[in-house]
């Protein structure tokens, strides 16, 4: 028999009630505004747009507040958020070597055309903390240098023109969207970049390391790291001409990897890519690193059964809200689920005990009988 | 053909002036409109909408597109008393700049164009250009010198 039953309305509303008092905190403290948030908590607000896989700071910090600093719960806001909005339409693909680069590495040609441009990085930090934070103080302005005009080359057009690196092949190939089609497998490059562009950060930091460390052999260099601000162009229907609709910060990240050849090709570098919202360039690198180990099939190698180089191993796991979501629905309400487990439990419990008892008295016959 | 390069050339215009809008500070635009003081009578064709484009990225930077993620945009149309079509396709969710800039596309196809950039693209142009060079200025002034160490030798 199953029996519906409710309760706990008053429960909850008093618990969102206290949510609402707790997440304020002390009143005596300023209340943090959205523009607070979005300003000074820059790299949380971009890893909600990328992960929420919705590009808009305002949204973001407004949900980063709301979560009460929670990102994932934040993520889920903005996911939530995203899936109200009417599609207008789709971008013509970013064109990243047009980027205004705030910072541009590579750690594979020390004088590369644009050079290396450090941006504002933690990089040379010494990770101490700085206490001066903690008191208020007027920030020097940071010094300035004659600003270049023209767009900063990718590193892979120089060992491109040397066709010692693969090629990607040109396609205008309308690509696959997982957000309107449900996942299967074996997945093309376009849904795993997708997957992978909005699949959680330390997930994938995680499985990057794991190759790092040998599972699946892809020794990684970054060919280049890009961080900066790309216009987007979206041909407008009505008008049938191209504006551009916007413009986003990405972070961009190239791997030259291992080569591969073959009897009919020479060797090559192979790569792997990253491409994420905002300022990102941990998950950026983390995701070149598992783009490339998932591309074992085409490249022509092994599979050595590491988890990176599993897609759906990867795909299925990588999305932080369809987890955090099946993880967390086990604290629900589970009553008359555990109430036929505790009842089958009493039931084999009662039947072992019996069994326990028969044989002990068999036992007991059988000692009786050896000792006449 | 001259007629052909003609309508070329007031696309490219309208382009430019709708792609400025697009990516224009909201504030600042509802600032100079609101300095630039006019306030023409129109008729919505379809009021202000908030919705999403799908972002696309190039595989490798360069080969086949992919989804990257969405990006929220506002759009509206209207008509202008005299029958001009100002369409405003904005980055963000603000409706009042999605109105504005829909009103100044339609303002800018009427012989008010002159003023109207005067007074408020121009400026708005110069803001942008002023951001993004502070922005590169900063860039560039972390680029690395190398310079090689003398070796210890004789």
């Amino acid at each position: 028999m199953y029996v519906a039953v409710k309760g706990g309305e008053r429960a909850i509303e008093n618990a969102h009630a206290w949510l609402a008092e707790e997440r304020r905190g002390d009143t005596a403290v300023a209340e943090l505004s959205i523009a607070q948030i979005r300003e000074q908590l820059a790299l949380a607000v971009n890893r909600v747009m990328a992960e929420g896989s919705l590009y808009d700071p305002d949204l973001a910090a407004l949900a980063i507040k709301q979560a009460r600093g929670d990102l994932i719960e934040a993520i889920f806001l903005i996911r939530a958020y995203r899936t109200t909005l009417p599609r207008f339409g789709a971008t013509r693909p970013v064109a990243t070597g047009e980027m205004a680069c705030d910072r541009r590495i590579s750690a594979t040609f020390k004088d590369a055309p644009g050079g290396q441009v450090l941006g504002p990085t933690f990089d040379y930090t010494h990770r101490l903390l700085d206490f001066k934070l903690a008191a208020e103080g007027e920030v020097a302005k940071a010094p300035t240098a004659a600003p270049r005009n023209e767009p900063t080359p990718h590193i892979t057009a120089f060992l491109r023109g040397e066709d010692i690196i693969q090629r990607e092949p040109d396609s205008e190939a309308t690509p696959g969207d997982l957000t309107r089609t449900p996942m299967s497998y074996p997945a093309g490059r376009d849904i795993r970049l997708q997957s992978l562009a909005r699949g959680d950060e330390g997930f994938l930091l995680g499985l990057a390391y794991s190759t790092q460390r040998g599972y699946a052999r892809n020794h990684a260099f970054v060919g280049e790291l890009r961080i900066g601000t790309v216009a987007v162009e979206m041909e407008i229907p009505e008008l049938g001409f191209t504006i551009e609709i916007g413009e986003v910060e990405l972070t961009e990240c190239e791997t030259v990897n291992q080569f591969a050849g073959s009897k009919t090709e020479p060797p090559q570098f192979t790569r792997g890519y990253g491409l994420v919202f905002g300022q990102t360039e941990r998950k950026a690198i983390a995701m070149a690193l598992v783009d490339r180990a998932l591309r074992w099939r085409e490249l022509g190698e092994d599979d050595l059964g590491a988890a990176a180089q599993d897609e759906e191993f990867v795909l299925s796991h990588s999305d932080n809200i369809q987890a955090t979501g099946f993880l967390e629905h086990i604290k629900l309400p589970h009553y008359v689920d555990f109430q036929s487990e505790l009842e089958l439990v009493r039931k084999l419990r009662r039947e072992a005990e019996a069994n326990v008892a028969k044989q002990n008295a068999g036992n007991e016959d059988a000692g009786k009988e050896a000792s006449q | 053909m001259a007629i052909q390069t003609e309508n070329d050339v007031v696309t490219q215009a309208r382009r430019d002036w709708m792609s400025l809008l697009a990516k224009a500070p909201e504030d600042r635009l509802l600032a100079l409109w609101a300095d630039y003081g006019a306030a023409p009578a129109f008729d919505w064709l379809r009021r202000p909408e908030i919705g999403a484009v799908m972002v696309r990225g190039r595989m490798g930077g360069t080969g086949a597109p992919f989804n990257l993620g969405e990006m929220t945009v506002t759009r509206c149309a209207l008509t202008l008393a005299d029958g001009t079509v100002g369409h405003g396709y904005v980055q963000g969710r603000g409706k009042p700049k999605a109105e504005v800039a829909a009103l100044i596309d339609a303002l800018m196809q009427t012989p008010e164009a002159g003023a109207l950039r005067a007074a408020i693209l121009d400026p708005l142009a110069g803001t942008m250009d002023a951001a993004s060079t502070a922005r590169a200025a900063r860039a560039a002034a972390t680029k690395v010198d190398f310079f090689t160490l003398v070796r210890g030798e004789d």
